[in-house]
């Protein structure tokens, strides 16, 4: 099919202080539903939305991080991971819920630059 | 007096400006912010500059959602909600960093 398009979605925010997060998936989603070269990149505070152990009972809010170990299930498996966010977080590859692609900064802005359709959450 | 930051604070200056011009008391920090008392990124430090200053509070349930208490910083005292009404009922007025 030579109507594929490359989709890039950018997350920057933390999950539940904002909507963003939890927007961003519902939107990636529907756009797997179409058959789109579907790629996921997580910079700055976006890196937390992957954190493991998410435990939403005490804020009444739900917890919507099992659903990016679900996006395998979709045919999403092009999760890039910004390698600066997440040491400047005391984070590593051990501590988020799925498998990622860890890049360093100039790479992700190259992956970028190939895309179609880039969107920013 | 009592500072509240709900604001994540690698994202947000809002912390920062608090620690810049708040000369001490307590600092609760409540949803996005409660990454400022995790251990291990590039916060720690000034974290640990400010707790010389201030008695620094995490709100739990804030930090449980967001997978990371297990990373809470030594000497941050965390409440839950009945600690925040407490913090509150305590300090003669309080200041929300919005």
């Amino acid at each position: 099919m030579s109507d594929i398009k490359k989709f890039m979605f950018v997350n920057r925010k933390a999950p539940y202080g904002t909507i963003y997060a939890l927007e961003s998936l519902e939107v990636v989603l529907i756009t797997a539903a179409f058959d789109q070269d579907v790629s996921l990149a997580f910079l700055d505070d976006g890196v937390y939305q992957l954190r493991k152990g998410q435990q939403t009972k005490g804020i009444d809010t739900k917890n919507f991080s099992p659903t990016y170990r679900a996006l395998e299930g979709y045919d999403i498996e092009k999760l890039y991971v910004e390698k600066e966010a997440l040491e400047e977080r005391g984070l590593s590859e051990d501590d988020l819920l799925v498998d990622v692609i860890v890049l360093p900064r100039a790479e992700m802005g190259a992956l970028m630059d190939e895309q179609d359709v880039v969107l920013s959450f | 007096m009592l500072h509240i930051i709900n604001q994540s604070p690698l994202a947000n200056g809002t912390l920062d400006s608090c620690l810049r011009v708040a000369t001490g008391g307590d600092i609760l920090l409540i949803e996005d912010a409660v990454y400022a008392a995790t251990a291990g990124g590039a916060m720690e430090a000034k974290m640990r500059e400010a707790m010389k200053r201030f008695k620094v509070h995490v709100l739990r349930p804030d930090l449980e959602a967001r997978g990371m208490a297990d990373r809470l910083l030594d000497g941050v005292n965390g409440v839950d909600y009945g600690g925040f009404v407490d913090l509150v009922v305590a300090n003669k007025s309080c200041q929300s960093w919005l």
